[in-house]
């Protein structure tokens, strides 16, 4: 395979070395879980937790004479994921068997697709913020079996295994090597997560392992050849990805300037001390003498099951996106920070609705996600329902309440729940617009402080102070334009 | 396409066969044996002809999404020279 180079070198990303500057080269192989009820090729379950060995069928556990028998929703979930990310979707693949030994693997082999696998080529668009979008080209598609488990710290000379997760349905997701930094890395996790998520073809659940990544790095000279890599392997957190990479990068620079040589090899990385180091080599551990598996035919779908899984495709991040800022003139920014996450967008879509959709997203991103964070709470749990954080909107669009008002009620409707109109009726905390009752209390001020009156003459920003007793009188309600208004016609002002 | 002892050795060791010295020789003879008869296929001219996966024709079944196994650990782990918790016990690995 030759490898094209897609990118344009961003000075941004060069790492400075002792001899001159250096960029990263990245590429990814994500495992993700499919979510399914069954396994890959057995009728067992992929429940997560259980205890250990009760999710194993014979097949799972390799006993003589089983057979597999592939699982039609896993084969739909990978096409959806293949369209997802707008992907060649292959009508004929094969599974292979990859052969080697290791006690948590029982058939000696692993059913994976190797020469021909479900989807093809395709693509993910990565937001940077301002250095726009890039489009990192995604290599493949493949369906494969996860491995069981193996625990080591059981016994002082045992490893105990659970073959539980044995024979769970995997997408491996393998990128191009278009990525060049470590924010480029983590925001690739992060989109493709948000990708699966929307799709529901996996849980993006890293923390449980239903997501990890194997991470390809290696440094060059800024545009010249590509350098010899080391893969990182099973990452499990964004966070880690990033600071993984950026370990590993600099310690090839280092090697590199010292005048040696990267040699291609595994490595773990170790997120207490945040360095990467060498797996005990495997010598011909790559040997992994690839042939079709004589017990399954090649895989097989017509046109018309691509098309019906296409039709019911749910609307991803990227249309979602430019729907937002199409239909509620909301900016890119608060765009990418709505769609991240499906239940958010939705929370938002449902506050929006028919009402002013600039202070919708300010509200929902600014108050909502922002208290939601302080508390740790998911959006879908939130103690504002979508109803009510449009109900203050609502307040807050016909002039009834000023916006600090809001933040009051706001907090009231989080703590003690309620109809935010009728909270606002009851409480008093109506905005005050009533041009009357304001200028009876601003004549009271003028009159109880002349010394001020006379140095707002000169000083036109004591205007503010003026505006500040007003408040003070009517408790905030007062409605800050009217203040205004009324203040500098009556103090003279312009 | 043949093998020397070394490849002979090689393909032991992956699949975790123990070969021994003088073994060596007798297998390489076999495997090139093999080999050799194997080649006559080659003699076939086969361009144009499809890769036969099935000698009926026939497309890979699937199975519906549905729990319909396990649950029998017991079971699972009955034959296993060592076991705890109905967890395997195998001699320490570690990476």
């Amino acid at each position: 395979m030759s490898i094209v180079d897609t990118r344009t070198p961003n000075p941004k990303y060069f790492i400075a070395g002792a001899t001159g500057d250096w960029e990263m080269v990245i590429g990814m192989e994500v495992h993700a879980q499919v979510t399914s009820e069954a396994k890959l090729f057995s009728g067992s379950s992929t429940e997560f937790g259980r205890p250990p060995n009760s999710n194993v069928s014979f097949v799972d556990a390799a006993m003589p004479g089983m057979l597999p028998v592939i699982n039609d929703e896993c084969v739909r979930q990978a096409v959806r994921t293949g369209l997802g990310l707008k992907a060649k979707i292959n009508k004929r693949s094969v599974f292979d068997r990859k052969n080697y030994f290791y006690p948590d693997l029982p058939q000696g082999y692993q059913i994976s697709q190797y020469k021909d696998p479900i989807v093809g080529e395709g693509k993910v668009l990565l937001d940077l913020g301002e250095d726009g979008e890039v489009e990192i080209g995604i290599e493949r598609l493949h369906l494969e079996q996860d491995a069981g488990k193996s625990i080591h710290d059981q016994h002082p000379n045992m490893s105990f295994v659970d073959l539980n997760r044995s024979g769970v349905a995997l997408m491996e997701i393998v990128s191009k090597p278009d990525l060049r930094s470590s924010d480029e890395a983590k925001a690739y996790l992060s989109k493709l997560r948000t990708i699966l998520r929307y799709l529901g073809t996996c849980d993006g659940n890293m923390e449980q392992g239903s997501m990890r990544a194997d991470i390809n790095v290696s440094v060059r000279r800024p545009g010249g050849e590509f350098g010899t890599r080391c893969e990182i392997k099973n990452v499990n957190s964004v966070r880690f990805a990033g600071q993984a990479i950026e370990y590993e990068a600099r310690r090839q620079i280092d090697i590199l300037e010292d005048g040696g040589v990267i040699d291609q090899e595994t490595r773990l990385f170790d997120p207490k001390s945040g360095q990467t180091r060498s797996m005990r080599s495997k010598e011909e551990a790559h040997d992994y003498r690839y042939f079709p598996d004589p017990d399954l035919l090649p895989l097989e779908f017509d046109d018309a099951f691509i098309d019906e899984l296409a039709a019911h495709l749910p609307e991803l991040p990227d249309e979602k996106s430019a729907r937002f800022i199409e239909s509620y003139g909301i900016s890119h920014y608060d765009a990418s920070v709505l769609v991240a996450d499906r239940d958010s967008a939705d929370f938002f879509e449902s506050v929006a609705k028919g009402r002013d959709g600039k202070l919708a997203a300010n509200w929902v991103i600014n108050e909502l996600f922002g208290r939601l964070n302080k508390d740790g709470t998911a959006v879908t749990d939130s103690p504002v329902s979508a109803d009510q954080l449009g109900g203050i909107v609502d307040l807050i669009s016909k002039g009834e309440i000023s916006g600090k008002i809001a933040k009051d009620l706001f907090e009231i409707v989080w703590s003690e729940g309620g109809d935010p109109a009728k909270l606002v009726e009851e409480r008093g905390m109506k905005q005050v617009s009533d041009t009357g009752a304001i200028e009876k209390i601003v004549d009271e001020i003028i009159a109880g402080n002349p010394d001020q009156v006379e140095k707002v003459k000169d000083k036109p920003g004591l205007l503010g102070w003026f505006v500040g007793q007003v408040m003070k009188q009517t408790g905030g309600k007062a409605n800050p334009q009217a203040v205004n208004e009324i203040l500098k016609a009556k103090l003279g002002l312009e | 396409m043949s093998v020397d002892a070394d490849t002979v050795r090689r393909i032991g060791h992956l699949a975790r066969i123990r070969i021994s010295d003088d073994e060596v020789a007798a297998y390489e003879g076999e495997l090139n044996a093999i080999l050799g008869f194997v080649e006559q296929l080659s003699e076939v001219d086969v361009s144009g002809v499809e890769p036969m996966t099935s000698v009926t024709p026939m497309v890979l079944r699937r199975r519906a999404d549905g729990v319909t196994d396990g649950g029998y650990p017991e079971k699972v782990v009955a034959n296993a020279p060592l076991s705890e918790d109905n967890f395997f016990m195998v001699p320490k690995v570690v990476e």
